[in-house]
């Protein structure tokens, strides 16, 4: 038996995206650049693809870029952004505490190189006030980059009323919605996005493709250089396969979407209900601003790694912000950003649903992390100091 | 590959001498929960021989393995056999942690270093100062 609940790192692949992939394993397998049959039967394929997945954010095809996934496009669009306001002496770039790695390394980079980055902290709700955005804008802010929904506490952010300030101001706006894509009504119009960044994989697609939408006007500069792929912006033979796939599983989301969000956000809300029965729990993030299938807690007393240990032993695949798991000694800076301390964010417990969890399988769950929460805290020595009032408890 | 070895597991899903001694000789705790990593080792000291230890441990898979294996390894032994145990047999015991966990295994023989200073403490024997870790110097929460 396995339970998975790890669907913000991956999902399973959808029966009708590996259906759609399949042809383009085999009989279609020509160059998109070839000018023979092969290839033209490869590259009206390509065109497909691409004016399906821009239907589906309120996109034109031509303002579609087919990428590696996620992180690359989250660093192609802000090292443009950032070249781009270069020229015109605009070397600032405002963000947030809570971004993904790929767009907080990219940032990083940038400030070696001389730009200036503010990152908007959030508050404990996980989410960022839309004011303290507009207070850190300059005159020489070039881009402002925020991510559609958080990877580790779910918490949905204002991206629509963030885009509109931005486009009041003239400034282009960014958003890592890889989370959001899918799970979402994202629409890159209604949402005033400039650009965007999503991963295939994140919604039952193929891992290994991503695409990077850019508005008309939003100009990119090439992270690869090689042939003419993707208008002269991305080099390279297009991954065919994956992007078909990737075309099929977003349609697919989109098209269930509403009926995915009811059933996900009940199991969803079973679950934190379950979990906040235990004692000295807290729920990460916004209870209502979050994603349909994103639960994250922090139990005092315990870390992180051995729970997840234990409830693989249960059959249960979920994730966690301790520093053991992560291969550094800081917990989640996520975590750290919504005023977890280190303590306690070194137990805290990440469970991503996809709609093919059951109820019975949320019951499991509730009742595992309960017995491994337990057990842990029964072998714990701080545990033993809190319930001993040597040391003060964190979470009341 | 796993992350960790079947030993490493074994200690992980049952470890041995998990508890509390009341009347302990000698009792240590290192690490820091800031760093996500404690443990905590009790020793009863029979006529120079570590005749039981118990450990509790917050901490992650080989937190709790390392601290399992350190116990079994000292158990029964005479307390200079205590004093000699690396956290390098440690982890050899263990057929391995991966680089980024060898700091569990030298948690738990500082760990138990510091037991035995706490019953020559306790207990007004004269000791070698020179053989114990000074924990302030621990550098392992300021690492980058």
């Amino acid at each position: 038996m396995q339970i998975y609940l790890d669907n913000a790192a991956t999902t399973k692949m959808s029966k009708t995206a590996i259906a759609a992939m399949l042809p383009y394993l085999d009989v279609v397998y020509g160059n998109p650049s070839s000018l023979h049959s092969a290839g033209q039967a490869a590259a009206e394929a390509l065109a497909d693809a691409r004016a399906r997945i821009a239907a589906c954010i309120g996109a034109a095809p031509n303002e579609i870029y087919f990428t590696s996934g996620g992180s690359e496009a989250d660093n192609q669009a802000i090292l443009s952004a950032a070249k781009n306001g270069a020229r015109k002496g605009k070397k600032h770039v405002v963000s947030t505490s809570i971004e993904h790695h790929a767009v907080l390394h990219t940032l990083k980079k940038l400030q070696k190189e001389g730009f200036e980055v503010t990152l908007v902290p959030v508050g404990e709700n996980g989410i960022v006030n839309v004011n303290d955005v507009k207070n850190a804008l300059r005159e020489d802010t070039c881009l402002v980059t925020v991510m559609y929904a958080n990877n580790e506490i779910g918490t949905i952010q204002p991206v629509r009323e963030i885009g509109a300030l931005c486009r009041e101001k003239g400034i282009p706006f960014h958003t890592d919605a890889v989370q959001a894509v899918g799970h979402l009504p994202v629409h890159v119009q209604a949402d005033n996005i400039d650009a965007l960044s999503l991963s295939a994989h994140k919604f039952h697609g193929p891992k290994g493709v991503g695409v990077l939408y850019a508005r008309k006007g939003f100009l990119l500069s090439n992270l690869i250089e090689g042939g003419a792929q993707e208008r002269g912006k991305r080099a390279g033979t297009e991954n065919i396969p994956a992007i078909v796939g990737c075309a099929a599983a977003l349609e697919e989301a989109c098209s269930h979407m509403a009926e995915n969000a009811k059933k996900l956000s009940a199991l969803r809300d079973k679950l934190i209900d379950g979990l906040a029965q235990i004692p000295h729990s807290v729920l990460n993030g916004d209870r209502e601003h979050r994603l349909p299938g994103n639960v994250n807690f922090c139990f005092e007393g315990i870390e992180g790694e051995s729970l997840l240990l234990l409830l693989d032993d249960k059959g249960i695949c979920a994730s966690s912000g301790s520093a053991c798991t992560s291969g550094s000694l800081d917990p989640s800076h996520v975590l750290l950003a919504i005023g977890r301390v280190h303590d306690i964010a070194h137990g805290s417990l990440r469970l991503s649903l996809s709609e093919e969890n059951t109820e019975a399988e949320i019951e499991y769950t509730i009742q595992a992390v309960k017995e491994v929460v337990e057990y842990l805290r029964g072998i714990s020595p701080v545990w033993r100091d809190l319930l001993n009032g040597k040391r003060e408890f964190i979470i009341k | 590959m796993a992350l960790y070895s079947e030993k490493v597991m074994d200690h992980f899903r049952n470890p041995r001498n998990v508890g509390v001694i009341e009347d302990a000789d000698g009792v240590g705790e290192v690490g820091n929960a800031k760093c996500g990593d404690i443990m905590k080792i009790y020793l009863k000291i029979e006529n120079d021989v570590v005749a039981d230890v118990k450990f509790e441990t917050f901490g992650c898979g080989s937190a709790i393995a390392s601290s399992s294996m350190a116990t079994e390894l000292i158990k029964g032994k005479p307390i200079s056999e205590a004093l000699a145990l690396t956290n390098k047999a440690v982890a050899e015991a263990l057929d391995g942690l991966p680089a980024h966990k060898l700091h569990c295994s030298v948690l738990a023989e500082e760990a138990i270093k510091k037991a035995l200073q706490d019953y020559y403490e306790k207990n007004g024997i004269e000791y070698d100062h020179s053989l114990f870790p000074d924990c302030e110097s621990c550098t392992h929460c300021g690492e980058e």
